[in-house]
């Protein structure tokens, strides 16, 4: 413990953040030059864009405690927004570069989100949640009445290489869109991260923890809401015009309700209460998108699962779950940690693993009749028609919640333990 | 012209006590614990879902019996195990809770229904036209919708302003724990209040099941729509919540039959306009067209110029 301690003395603190970041942004820069040509950056594209949209989201969850299920809204007019000026731009070959597209998205979203924020905002809390989505519904129904901007169906389709070249440079490849976005992610998480220690982000916080004070102190608590719906919407509407230049295409989609889920989702398994958390669970989130849905047709009941899961059990998020490791291993304690968790891994394993075989089954037996219902996972093969199979795994399941029952409180002790044992050293 | 407006008052009502029916669970839930149930509308597919399968087992009276108790009963379940353990992280992570398992239950119901409807069948006994009037015929299972909702309120409202089980819900809303030094298990009376709150949303859904159509995203369009109902009624008001159910079924019926558009009405009055491009599209929308979005648009011209809704008196 005292080992971990020295080596924390070595480099003074901003220094030892900066070299972390430096090579953060070093393994970025040189990641097209390492997988050239693989479906790896776009995943990293992918990602960048999934961490805009969701810091902007938790500009309004996670720090003026707004929750709102529209926010696809801004993303989505954004990219529209941005696709048509991109398309104008082409097409009249106005000296617009590429590299600035997404400005027009911001702006298209600083716009609605200060029009629809106007309505939205009036009123705080669940009320507040209940309005946007109906302002979403409204926007998207809208939106596929208008099939001349639109684009109805299909939706709009650019050609990034159309607009002007800057430097030479036509985004042609993969690569340069890639630096293109990962600038955009960086200047946007930046500015972002910096508002949150304006007065005005310090304000924010103060509307989510307690309004009435707020007011008390001479501001107003709507008008604090207000801005930070605007600004928020500005930075969605950036995310909105980079998935544009990455896909080369506007869809309804965009807009639609399921965006404004996958958000929500991303921000909250990731953890609101914390900058990162927001950056993780895009990370992740998007991660287990591609990875989930190539093995198994039930990864959205997973991805509900884990949000659930999140909701009742982890309310800060992986981004919690990670501090508080994180304080334990600077503290020197991760040993004490090891037997609890060994402990628990029996139980772990033996429920989720019996509950995920049981949706696997499931599914064969209705969605995916077509493969048959023989599910084979290494030597061991399940057979969802036979009864023994569920027989099987209703054991499975029991012994694991009976072990869990078991150990839960010794379990639940030890971690305490260590985590108060962790805090207090740090304190030192 | 008379034909059209018999009808579609008809058809606007029926389904306008339909949302209700919905609503009123919704805002007996909303109004009693503060927790505003994104998965109602899911609960109402599980009805649909139900009850389509207990009929085809059982028939569907039965069906429309036993899915709503079932419903009811998972409502108690989620209260109990759910809702309750999330309570203490305050009203936005039970917002928060609800609406992960809206997602949970449109999976499960794609995993063992499937994707494509179920042919949820209207009972043969049912099965004819009620009345017919000019050239248009009434079915009768619109009727039986219609008169089963208009129970359902007046018995809702008899019970909850009448009775004493009413009073003790009321007093248990306001002051807790007042209620529970009288001796009443106020936890206890929180989980029969969700636990009925789905079985009205069950019910809506064994009775709605036939007449529309079963299938999985049944719920997500309603959504949307519940809570438009709900904020316009004025948060917690079952009296405001007909009213919006029944003027945004009105309205939205209405709006179908309406086959004209802005730049037609314009040209009536002899107005002759020249429209920006962008807004041509608009201009040239009919009515009809416009029915989906008429409740959104209702919503956002409530929220401008009178935000408590219109029943209600609480602003938040």
């Amino acid at each position: 413990m005292s080992a971990t301690i020295s080596t924390q003395g070595s480099l003074p603190a901003p220094l030892r953040t900066g070299a972390i970041w430096l090579v953060g942004l070093l393994a970025l820069l040189l990641l097209p030059v390492v997988f050239p040509k693989t479906s790896v950056i776009s995943t990293v594209c992918l990602m960048a864009i999934a961490i805009v949209f969701s810091l902007s989201y938790n500009m309004l969850l996670g720090q003026t405690g707004l929750l709102s299920f529209g926010h696809a809204v801004y993303f989505g007019l954004g990219g529209f927004f941005a696709a048509q000026v991109l398309t104008k731009v082409a097409g009249e070959n106005l000296p617009v570069p590429l590299l600035l597209i997404p400005l027009v998205g911001g702006a298209t979203g600083l716009f609605f989100g200060a029009i629809l924020g106007a309505i939205s905002t009036k009123r705080g809390g669940t009320v507040f949640a209940m309005i946007t989505l109906g302002v979403a519904e409204l926007v998207a129904a809208m939106a596929a009445l208008m099939t001349g901007f639109f684009g109805g169906e299909q939706g709009v389709s650019v050609d990034r290489t159309k607009a002007m070249a800057l430097f030479g440079l036509r985004f042609g490849s993969h690569a340069q869109v890639y630096y293109l976005i990962l600038v955009w992610c960086l200047v946007c998480g930046l500015c972002m991260y910096y508002l949150t220690r304006t007065p005005f982000g310090r304000l924010c916080n103060a509307v989510r923890d307690n309004p009435m004070r707020v007011a008390f102190v001479g501001y107003s608590p709507q008008r604090i809401r207000f801005l930070a719906f605007t600004f928020s919407g500005g930075f969605a509407g950036i995310a909105g015009a980079l998935s544009v230049i990455n896909f080369e295409m506007a869809a309804g989609t965009m807009l639609d309700a399921h965006q404004s889920a996958s958000v929500l989702l991303m921000t909250f398994i990731g953890g609101v209460g914390h900058f990162a958390g927001p950056i993780l669970g895009a990370i992740l989130v998007t991660w287990l998108q591609f990875s989930l849905s190539d093995l198994t047709p039930a990864w959205q009941l997973y991805l509900g699962l884990l949000f659930i899961l999140v909701v009742m059990y982890l309310p800060g998020g992986i981004a919690q779950l990670l501090e508080m490791h994180l304080g334990v291993v600077r503290a020197g304690l991760v040993a004490r940690l090891a037997v609890p968790y060994l402990k628990a891994v029996g139980p772990f394993v033996l429920i989720s693993g019996s509950c995920c075989l049981a949706i696997e089954l499931a599914y064969r037996l209705t969605v995916e009749k077509a493969k048959g219902t023989v599910l084979t996972i290494g030597p061991v093969s399940l057979n969802a028609a036979s009864g023994w199979s569920w027989v099987v795994l209703a054991v499975l399941l029991a012994a694991g919640v009976a072990g869990w029952r078991y150990m839960r409180s010794d379990f639940l002790l030890a971690v305490d333990d260590v985590m108060n044992e962790s805090r207090k050293r740090l304190m030192q | 012209m008379s034909e059209l407006i018999v009808f579609s008052t008809l058809n606007g009502l029926q389904y306008g006590l339909l949302l209700f029916l919905l609503a009123s669970g919704l805002t007996l839930i909303f109004s009693m614990m503060g927790v505003l149930n994104f998965a109602h509308a899911s609960l109402y597919m599980l009805g649909a879902y139900l009850g389509y399968q207990i009929s085809s087992w059982l028939g569907f009276w039965i069906g429309l019996l036993v899915a709503p108790l079932l419903v009811g009963a998972l409502g108690a379940l989620i209260e109990r195990f759910g809702l309750r353990h999330v309570h203490r992280h305050g009203h936005v992570a039970e917002l928060l809770f609800t609406f992960g398992l809206a997602y949970l239950i449109e999976e499960v119901v794609v995993m063992v229904w499937g994707r494509i409807p179920v042919s949820y069948q209207v009972p043969e006994i049912l099965d004819f036209p009620a009345f017919t009037l000019w050239a248009t015929s009434y079915p009768a299972y619109r009727v039986f919708m219609l008169l089963v909702s208009m129970a359902i309120f007046l018995g809702l409202l008899l019970v909850l302003t009448r009775s004493r089980v009413g009073l003790i819900v009321q007093a248990s809303l306001t002051q807790p724990k007042m209620v529970s030094m009288l001796g009443h298990n106020v936890p206890m009376v929180f989980m029969l209040v969700f636990g009925v709150g789905s079985a009205l949303a069950g019910l809506a859904g064994a009775i709605a099941g036939p007449a529309l159509v079963t299938q999985p995203n049944m719920a997500v369009n309603l959504v949307p729509l519940l809570f438009v109902v709900v904020v316009l009624g004025g948060l917690g008001s079952l009296t405001g919540a007909l009213l919006a159910s029944l003027l945004i079924g009105l309205v939205q019926t209405f709006a179908i039959a309406g086959d004209f558009s802005l730049a037609d009405m314009a040209r009536a009055i002899g107005l002759s306009m020249n429209v920006p491009q962008v807004l041509s599209e608009l201009w040239n929308v009919t009515l009809a067209q416009l029915a989906p979005v008429l409740p959104y648009l209702l919503l956002v011209l409530m929220l401008i110029f009178r935000p408590t809704g219109l029943m209600g008196s609480r602003e938040s």
